[in-house]
C-alpha cells in the first residue's frame, strides 16, 4: 500500500496557525500526529469518511489542502504544507485514493447514502451470477478481454465504469441458457408391480414422483379421482394404499373378489372401473380424424375396445366375465396408451416433490388444451367442406371458370415520355459538340451527312498506317500515367481497402489503437460536465492514457515505409483528429475552471 | 470478371459484342468524322479477330430509332480476308442507317424534335440476347463481354430499360466495358461498368482512338487479373426521376415499384399504388445537379 507521510500543519479554519505535526496517509485512512505530544488535536479519519478535497491555487500565499466531509458546509481538516510541492503530491494521493473509492460503488444511490451515515459508500456487491457472466464474457471475446486488460488492470478504469457500457452484453446472457427438457421414460413406470415378501403376507409397492407423474399423465381417472379425494376425504398415502390395493386386485385373477371388494368401497370403484376420461378423449379423437384421409383411426383403438380380443396381463385368460365391471386391459392398450403419453412429451416444468403440485399442474395443462381444442370451431367447418369437396366426382361436375383478374399494361409513354421537353430543357441538351449548328440540321441532312460519311470511309478503304506513330506514343505515355496515379487512389472500384495494403502488424496496432481510443473516449466525453471529484479524477486518467496512445499513434505514423506512409497517416489521421478534439475540450475546460475560480476569496480552487 | 467456371472454353478466348453509336445528330457534330471513327473502330475488330482464333466478335448499331446486327465473325462465310471484313462492315452499316432514317420519318413527321439519344436500351437488350443464345447452345463457349462505343448523351427516358439490362449483365456475370467518344461523361454508362465490373475509359485524344481501344479494351477477362486498367475516380450515381426525368440526388421512392420520384406523390404512377400516409410538412431540401 502506497504511503505518504509529509509534515504539515492541521488546522481547522484558514486563519488559526495551525498544530505543527506529521501527516500520514495510505489508502485507507490517514493519520495526524501534532509534534507536541501534549496536544489533543490527534487525526484518525478513514478515507471513507472523506467526501472531497480543496486545495488553493499553486503560488498563492498558503499552500492549503482541504480534506472535505461534507461539500455544502465545506467543513473538513485543512492541512497547511510548507511548500507546494509537497502539497500536490499529497493532492494527488488524495485524489487517487477518493476517485477509487468513489467509484466502485458506481451506483446512483449514492447519495443517499452520507445522509444515514457519514458518508460511507459501500463496495460493489458483485453477485456470483454477475461475475460469471463478466468472466464469461471475457473469455469469450479476445477484444474484450485485451481492452479490459489494458484499462482496468492498469488503473485507467475501475471495472464498474468498463461494465457500464456494456450492460446489454451481460444482459443477453441469460437468455442463452435454455434448458433441455428431460422427457418422459419409455419405460412403463405406471405399471407399478408389487414385491411380495415371500414370509411374511405382505406385499410392497414402491411409488416414486416420477412413477406419480406418468400415473396421472397416463390414467386419468385416477388423476381426477385424486384432484377430487386428496387432501379432503382422505390423505395421500391413503389413497395410493387403495390404489395399490386395486392393482393387486387386478393382478390377482380373482375377479370376483375385486367385484366384492369394489362393490363395498366406493373409491375402489374408481380404480377398477373403465377410465371414462380417456374413453371420452378418444371418441373425440376419433370425430376430428378427416375421414377422407385417415384410415388408421378406427373403433379399434383405445377404450372402444373389442372383446374377446388381445392378450392380458400375466398371459391371463379372459374369463368371459363380463357381468362385474372391473376392467381387465390388454396388453396392447396399455402399451398403446403409455406411448401416447410419452409422445405428448412433458408439458410441465414442475418440481417432481409435491404430488398435490403435480397433480394441479397437469390438471391445468389439460385444461389449457381442452380450451384450446374448443376453439376449433372453424377447423371443423373447414374440414366438412373438404369432405364434401373430396367426395363429389370430377367427371359429373360443371366446368369452373378460374377467376383471374385481366393483364393491366399501362401505356408506357404514360409515364415515360411525358413532360420530355422539360426533361430535354433540363438536361441541357444542348451539349452536344462543339459545333452549333446542329440544331439547326433536319433529319435529312443529318443522315443525309452520315451516309456521306460512310461512303467516304467505302471509297478510301483502311489507312495505312491505322495510327501516327507519335499519337500512338502520346496515348501510352498518358495512359501510363493514369495508371500510376491512380494507384494511390482509392477508387470505389477497388476490390481492396486500403488496410489490406498495409503490412499486417501495423494493422493490427492500429486497430487495436482504435477500439482502444473508443473506448477512451466514450468515457472521456461521458465524463463531462465534470461535477463530482471523482469525475475529475476518471477524466485525469482517462487523458493521460489518450496521451500515451498519442504518442505510439505518432510513432506509427514516421516509422511507417515510404510505400504505405501515405495510406497510414489517411488512417491515422481521424484517430488524431479525434484525440486534439478531446485533448482542446479538456485544456479550455481547465482554463474555465481556473478562471472562475480566481474570483473565489479565499484562494481555494476545487 | 470472369464467367462461371463451367463454361469456360479456354481462359482467353472472348466473344466482344460492341455497340456502335450510329446517332446521326451526334456525328455531324462531333470532333471527329464518322469515317475516322470507323478507321479506328474497323482495325480493332481484325485486331481482335488475330488475338485468337477462336475470338468472336459482334457489331450492333445503334440508331435513333432501332439497331440491327451489322457484323457477325462466326457467320458462316469464312470471311479471312480484312479488306472483305470491312467492306462487308460498311455495306450492312449503310443498310441500316437507310432503314433507320426511314423509320425515323414513319413516326415523328416534323423534324423540329430531334432524338439527340441513342437508343442504347434497345442494343444493350439485343446484345444481351445474342449472348444468352450463346451461353444455351452448349457448354464451351468463349467468355462474353460488351463494349459500348458510345458518343450521344444519355436519354433519361432510357433510364429503367438501361438499369434492367445493366442488372441482368450483372447477374449473367458479362462486364460491359464503356468508351465514350462524345463531348461529356455518359452516367449510365459510368454505373454499367461500376456495377458489372468492366472498364470506363473516355479518351482524351480521339485521334489516337485505336491505340486506346488496342491497349485497354482488346484485353480479355483471364488477363484482367493480372493486368491493371485505368479506373475512374468516382462514379455518378444519381438516378432520373421519373415524373420530370431530372437527375436527383434525394427524392421519394416507391415502396411498391422502387420508381424514384423528386416530389411527393399520393399515388405512384407507374404502379398505381397509393400513398397513405401524410405529405411530410417540411420541404425537402433543394436538390443538386
Amino acid at each position: 500500500m502506497a504511503v505518504i507521510s509529509v509534515a504539515t500543519r492541521y488546522k481547522t479554519t484558514v486563519k488559526e496557525p495551525g498544530v505543527p505535526g506529521v501527516l500520514k496517509m495510505n489508502e485507507e485512512r490517514f493519520v495526524f500526529v501534532p509534534n507536541d505530544p501534549r496536544s489533543l488535536m490527534k487525526l484518525n479519519v478513514e478515507f471513507k469518511n472523506i467526501k472531497g478535497h480543496k486545495f488553493s491555487k499553486d503560488g498563492s500565499k498558503q499552500a492549503l489542502l482541504n480534506l472535505t466531509q461534507d461539500p455544502e458546509k465545506g467543513t473538513g481538516y485543512i492541512f497547511e504544507f510548507d511548500n507546494f510541492t509537497d502539497r500536490n503530491s499529497c493532492r494527488d494521493f488524495v485524489g487517487r485514493v477518493l476517485g477509487k473509492l468513489q467509484s466502485v460503488p458506481g451506483r446512483p444511490n449514492e447519495q443517499s447514502v452520507p445522509e444515514k451515515s457519514a458518508g460511507a459508500p459501500l463496495p460493489e456487491q458483485l453477485s456470483a451470477i454477475e461475475m460469471e457472466r463478466r468472466i464469461k464474457l471475457l473469455r469469450e471475446d479476445s477484444e474484450l478481454l485485451r481492452l479490459h486488460k489494458q484499462f482496468v488492470l492498469s488503473g485507467v478504469l475501475t471495472e464498474s465504469e468498463f461494465w457500464a457500457t456494456r450492460k446489454t452484453l451481460l444482459g443477453e446472457d441469460t437468455t442463452r441458457m435454455t434448458k433441455q427438457r428431460p422427457g418422459f421414460k419409455s419405460a412403463m413406470l405406471a405399471d407399478v408391480r408389487p414385491s411380495a415378501d415371500g414370509r411374511t403376507n405382505k406385499v410392497t409397492f414402491s411409488l416414486t414422483p416420477e412413477i406419480i407423474q406418468q400415473i396421472f399423465a397416463e390414467k386419468p381417472a385416477v388423476h381426477r379421482a385424486f384432484l377430487n379425494l386428496v387432501p379432503s376425504k382422505m390423505s395421500e398415502k391413503d389413497f395410493w394404499t387403495k390404489y395399490c390395493r386395486a392393482e393387486y386386485l387386478n393382478r390377482t385373477r380373482n375377479a370376483v373378489v375385486a367385484a366384492a371388494e369394489a362393490a363395498e368401497d366406493e373409491e375402489l370403484a374408481v380404480f377398477l372401473k373403465h377410465d371414462d376420461i380417456l374413453a371420452n378423449e378418444a371418441r373425440r379423437k376419433i370425430r376430428r380424424v378427416d375421414p377422407t384421409l385417415d384410415m388408421e383411426a378406427d373403433e379399434g383403438d383405445d377404450y372402444i375396445h373389442l372383446p374377446d380380443h388381445g392378450i392380458l396381463r400375466d398371459a391371463q385368460k379372459d374369463t368371459a366375465e363380463t357381468e362385474t365391471e372391473v376392467s381387465r386391459r390388454t396388453l396392447s392398450q396399455d402399451l398403446n396408451r403409455h406411448a401416447a403419453v410419452v409422445l405428448e412429451g412433458r408439458a410441465l416444468d414442475v418440481e417432481l416433490g409435491d404430488t398435490r403440485t403435480v397433480a394441479e399442474a397437469l390438471a391445468w395443462s389439460k385444461q389449457e388444451l381442452l380450451s384450446k381444442e374448443k376453439s376449433e370451431e372453424n377447423v371443423n367447418l373447414e374440414k366438412q367442406e373438404k369432405v364434401a369437396r373430396m367426395t363429389e366426382l370430377e367427371d359429373l361436375q360443371a366446368p369452373r371458370n378460374p377467376q383471374y383478374a385481366s393483364l393491366c399494361i399501362k401505356d408506357p409513354r404514360e409515364y415515360f415520355d411525358s413532360q420530355q421537353a422539360n426533361a430535354l430543357r433540363a438536361l441541357g441538351g444542348t451539349e452536344f459538340g462543339t459545333n452549333s449548328l446542329d440544331l439547326n440540321l433536319s433529319k435529312e441532312e443529318v443522315y443525309r451527312h452520315l451516309k456521306e460519311q460512310i461512303s467516304e470511309a467505302k471509297s478510301r478503304g483502311l489507312r495505312n498506317p491505322i495510327i501516327r506513330p507519335d499519337t500512338a506514343l502520346k496515348v501510352f505515355s498518358g495512359l501510363s500515367q493514369h495508371l500510376s496515379s491512380t494507384r494511390f487512389q482509392l477508387g470505389k472500384n477497388s476490390q481492396e481497402s486500403a488496410l489490406d495494403r498495409i503490412p499486417h502488424r501495423t494493422k493490427d496496432d492500429l486497430m487495436h489503437h482504435w477500439t482502444s481510443i473508443q473506448e477512451l473516449l466514450r468515457h472521456f466525453w461521458s465524463s463531462y460536465p465534470i461535477t463530482t471529484a471523482g469525475l475529475y479524477n476518471k477524466v485525469q486518467r482517462v487523458k493521460d492514457a489518450m496521451g500515451q496512445i498519442y504518442q505510439k499513434l505518432q510513432e506509427i505514423k514516421e516509422s511507417s515505409q515510404s510505400d504505405f506512409r501515405h495510406q497510414v497517416s489517411l488512417l491515422v489521421q481521424p484517430m488524431l483528429q479525434a484525440l486534439d478534439a478531446a485533448f482542446a475540450h479538456y485544456d479550455s475546460e481547465q482554463q474555465k475552471r481556473t478562471a472562475k475560480s480566481g474570483a473565489k476569496p479565499n484562494g481555494f480552487v476545487r | 470478371m470472369a464467367s462461371a467456371p463451367s463454361k469456360l472454353y479456354q481462359d482467353d478466348v472472348s466473344l466482344v459484342v460492341a455497340l456502335l453509336d450510329t446517332n446521326p445528330f451526334f456525328w455531324a457534330a462531333a470532333s471527329l468524322p464518322f469515317s475516322e471513327f470507323l478507321h479506328h473502330v474497323i482495325p480493332f475488330i481484325n485486331s481482335l479477330l488475330l488475338l485468337n482464333q477462336l475470338n468472336r466478335v459482334v457489331l450492333i448499331a445503334t440508331g435513333t430509332s432501332s439497331c440491327g446486327y451489322i457484323f457477325d465473325s462466326g457467320d458462316g462465310n469464312a470471311s479471312g480476308n480484312s479488306n472483305a471484313v470491312c467492306s462487308g462492315i460498311i455495306k450492312k452499316l449503310e443498310d441500316f442507317v437507310g432503314k433507320d432514317s426511314k423509320i425515323g420519318k414513319g413516326s415523328n413527321g416534323d423534324g423540329t424534335r430531334p432524338a439527340i439519344s441513342s437508343l442504347l436500351s434497345g442494343s444493350l437488350s439485343l446484345a444481351l440476347c445474342y449472348i444468352q443464345r450463346i451461353f444455351r447452345s452448349g457448354t464451351r463457349h468463349p467468355q462474353p463481354r460488351i463494349l459500348c462505343l458510345q458518343g450521344s448523351p444519355d436519354g433519361p427516358e432510357q433510364y429503367v430499360a438501361v438499369m434492367n439490362s445493366i442488372f441482368s449483365a450483372q447477374r449473367l456475370m458479362i462486364p460491359i466495358d464503356s468508351c465514350i467518344v462524345g463531348a461529356q461523361h455518359s452516367a449510365f454508362l459510368q454505373q454499367a461498368s461500376y456495377i458489372t465490373g468492366g472498364v470506363y475509359l473516355k479518351p482524351q485524344q480521339l485521334d489516337g482512338l485505336f491505340q486506346f481501344l488496342a491497349a485497354v479494351f482488346a484485353t480479355d477477362l483471364h488477363s484482367r487479373n493480372f493486368l491493371r486498367l485505368p479506373k475512374p475516380a468516382g462514379v455518378d450515381f444519381r438516378a432520373s426521376c421519373f415524373c420530370h426525368k431530372k437527375t436527383i440526388d434525394m427524392g421519394y421512392v416507391c415502396s411498391v415499384c422502387l420508381s424514384i420520384f423528386c416530389k411527393y406523390h399520393k399515388k405512384c404512377s407507374t404502379c398505381g399504388s397509393e400513398f397513405n400516409q401524410a405529405a411530410p410538412d417540411s420541404t425537402i431540401p433543394d436538390q443538386k445537379h
